[in-house]
């Protein structure tokens, strides 16, 4: 392999690994309030057909990210509807927020299949973008990569620094202590919950806007699923969420190189890849957490249970 | 204004038709809502669609027959969720099926089928049931997420199934399209009709598997001291190991046999309905199972029934899409709509709401004799 190629091959990691760090963050946030979402695959969904939809009307990439974030907060709402005041099951609301979203996505983006939009170019960061090998790796990218740079560091002050993530974490590990303690745990959580569907909406625009420029339908494929599984490989933390999404990211730049370079390797294999990694990733996380058996590593305890009401 | 909610004593007995009647009505409004805003008639649409799937008898058949694999599907994912085991891998496990049948009847053709087809069942459930308990393994000896690993392992599985088709088991006589060789006669399951003299339409004797297997769920479940081992299980992992419950031999269990009954429902599926494998037998029956298995409240008549109907559903989407060019992704958001309704409104089946006025509080309060009496 020449030189270019890899450093073209990192780049493609990078980009490739935006999504899939919005959605990852997007759970964490939600998890740690402790809301479980399995409905991250249809908000991504949801959310690039309406980033797509709003770009292609006003012409304004901006929108569309905003359009893609609002859509994802606003079916993540319909998650904590379900689960907050109607009491349903977490995981199988999210099932059902898949499959809807993923065929409302279908549904209303089958009309405009193969229409490209202008999206997110990329572009040199002045100074930053000169650095030999690192610029054009990092500082090259589109502004999307680059909200992705701070989008970490913002969740992980939000969750450690301020009083709001306090009371996030609270209510995702003892609800009730967190009543007791004056805070408004249903609120709380429902904050959660729709934050993150934003920052996995904004995952979701950024396949439509900057992934592949143009309409198609099943743009998640699976990337989705592939965040809730990151935020268990990386136990919760924003830092190793990055890690993580580079992995993934570099794995699937990798497949998408080999087939476009025309390897003798069946593509459906290639394709296996992501897929079968995750489940590697998960198998890694579990023996790590079992054998530090480190309360860092563990889940906030009242993911997935529900606050009964009172009386 | 004042809201309590109480958890119900009792059953809501014929008032939860009212519920299940009244999520569906939402859900269906809100699906024709969707018609109307991509420009096609709301009510007019249901209307064919409702038409179309139970309106003539072929319909009624046609549902059935898409039923058969649902209702296998539907069993398997039941069964663990009963014990809290999240199995969302019923389509990979399809998918593993179909390609185990598919091995047994390309290896031995010409066979008869009272030989064939056993075998190709049998290749069909190992396949389908060991591809369930790899998740099943990794949940108990490493603490891997099960609804991760398994709906992961879908994705696997189908391009498994990929892999085979499109490479070394196409057909050289295909003309490059994606399929294997046509079974044997043999290893086809027949149709219904002709062997009773009436016109069944596309009714398979594969129809047998589904009493079978739901017999073999209701007894399990209900008369053998596993089956009530597992309802305890249900209480959750740490219950289930203090009360010295057989909790990792039952993970085992629900997930092979989930595994297989969803691996049966694609060997059946591609034997009866397509007489080869290709890619178009995986439409999604695995992720309906779990929707039928969850609206069905995991009770096996229930999913006799959820699965018939979400099949007629799927006949009428069918139809829909031809008369008024709709696309197939409409049925999905059916789906997800009435699960979402569904779920919702089982609140009201488990608790009740009193809204009580500010006003009503006073006059309470007003009478305060009526409590020391009490």
């Amino acid at each position: 392999m020449s030189p270019e190629l890899i450093v073209a091959l990192l780049a493609a990691a990078v980009q490739a690994a935006a999504p899939i760090l919005f959605a990852t963050l997007g759970e964490i946030l939600s998890e740690k309030a402790g809301v479980l979402n399995l409905g991250v695959e249809g908000v991504m969904a949801i959310a690039a057909f309406a980033a797509f939809i709003t770009c292609h009307v006003t012409g304004s990439a901006t929108l569309g990210l905003l359009a893609g974030g609002l859509a994802g907060a606003l079916l993540c709402g319909l998650h904590s509807l379900v689960c907050q005041v109607f009491l349903g099951n977490q995981v199988v609301s999210g099932l059902a927020l898949t499959i809807f979203g993923v065929g409302l996505s279908n549904y209303l983006g089958t009309p405009y299949v193969g229409i490209g939009t202008e999206g997110f170019r990329q572009f040199a960061v002045p100074l930053l973008g000169q650095i030999p090998v690192l610029g054009a790796v990092f500082f090259r990218q589109d502004a999307m990569v680059y909200l992705g740079y701070f989008a970490p560091v913002a969740v992980w002050f939000l969750l450690s620094r301020t009083s709001l993530g306090l009371g996030l974490r609270a209510t995702g590990e003892m609800p009730a202590a967190a009543a007791a303690a004056g805070l408004n745990p249903q609120r709380l959580r429902a904050f959660g919950v729709m934050a993150g569907g934003f920052l996995c909406g904004l995952g979701g625009a950024y396949l439509s806007l900057a992934h592949t420029h143009l309409w198609t339908t099943g743009l998640s494929g699976g990337r989705g699923w592939v965040a809730v599984a990151l935020v268990i490989f990386a136990f919760w933390r924003p830092g190793r969420a990055v890690l993580g999404a580079l992995l993934f990211g570099g794995v699937m730049a990798f497949q998408l190189r080999l087939q476009a370079a025309g390897t003798n390797v069946p593509s459906s294999l290639l394709l296996m890849l992501p897929y079968a990694l995750t489940v590697l990733a998960l198998v890694f996380s579990a023996t790590r957490a079992r054998s530090s058996a480190r309360k860092a590593a563990a889940a906030p305890a009242a993911l997935g249970v529900n606050i009964e009401p009172e009386g | 204004m004042n809201v309590v909610i109480r958890r119900r004593e009792t059953s809501l007995g014929w008032g939860a038709l009212v519920v299940y009647l009244g999520a569906l009505a939402l859900a269906l409004g809100i699906c024709a809502v969707l018609l109307m805003l991509s420009g096609k008639p709301g009510l007019g649409g249901l209307a064919i669609l409702f038409r179309g799937a139970f309106g003539q008898g072929y319909s009624l058949l046609d549902g059935l027959v898409k039923a058969i694999p649902i209702f296998l599907c539907s069993l398997g994912v039941a069964l663990s969720f009963r014990m809290q085991i999240w199995n969302i891998g019923a389509e990979g496990q399809f998918a593993l099926g179909a390609v185990g049948a598919t091995f047994v009847a390309l290896a031995l053709p010409g066979q008869p089928w009272p030989v064939l087809l056993p075998l190709m069942f049998l290749a069909a459930m190992l396949a389908g049931g060991l591809w369930g308990l790899i998740p099943a393994g990794l949940r108990l000896w490493l603490g891997v997420n099960e609804i991760i690993s398994s709906l992961m392992l879908n994705y696997v599985g189908i391009l498994f199934l990929e892999f085979l088709v499109f490479g070394v088991w196409k057909d050289p006589g295909s003309f490059g399209f994606p399929m294997t060789a046509e079974f044997s006669p043999g290893g086809q399951i027949g149709r219904m009709g002709p062997a009773l003299g009436l016109n069944l339409g596309k009714l398979h004797w594969g129809l047998l598997a589904c009493p079978l297997a739901g017999v073999a769920y209701g007894v399990f479940l209900s008369r053998t001291r596993l089956g009530f081992e597992l309802a305890a299980c249900g209480e959750g992992e740490r219950v289930a190991r203090y009360a010295n419950l057989p909790y990792g031999f039952l993970v085992l269990l629900v997930m092979g046999l989930g595994g297989a009954l969803a691996g049966l429902a694609g060997s059946i599926e591609c034997s009866a309905t397509l007489g080869r494998l290709q890619p178009t037998v995986m439409v999604g029956y695995g992720y309906t199972a779990i929707v039928v298995a969850w609206l069905a409240r995991l009770k096996p008549w229930p999913i006799a029934f959820t699965s018939f109907l979400l099949a007629s559903l799927r006949v009428g989407v069918e139809v829909l899409e031809l008369r008024l060019q709709i696309p197939a992704a409409f049925g999905q958001i059916m789906e997800g709509a009435i699960l979402l309704c569904v779920l919702a409104g089982q609140f009201f089946l488990d608790y009740s709401v009193s809204v009580r006025f500010a006003r009503l509080r006073r006059a309470d309060s007003a009478a305060p004799g009526l409590e020391e009496r009490a």
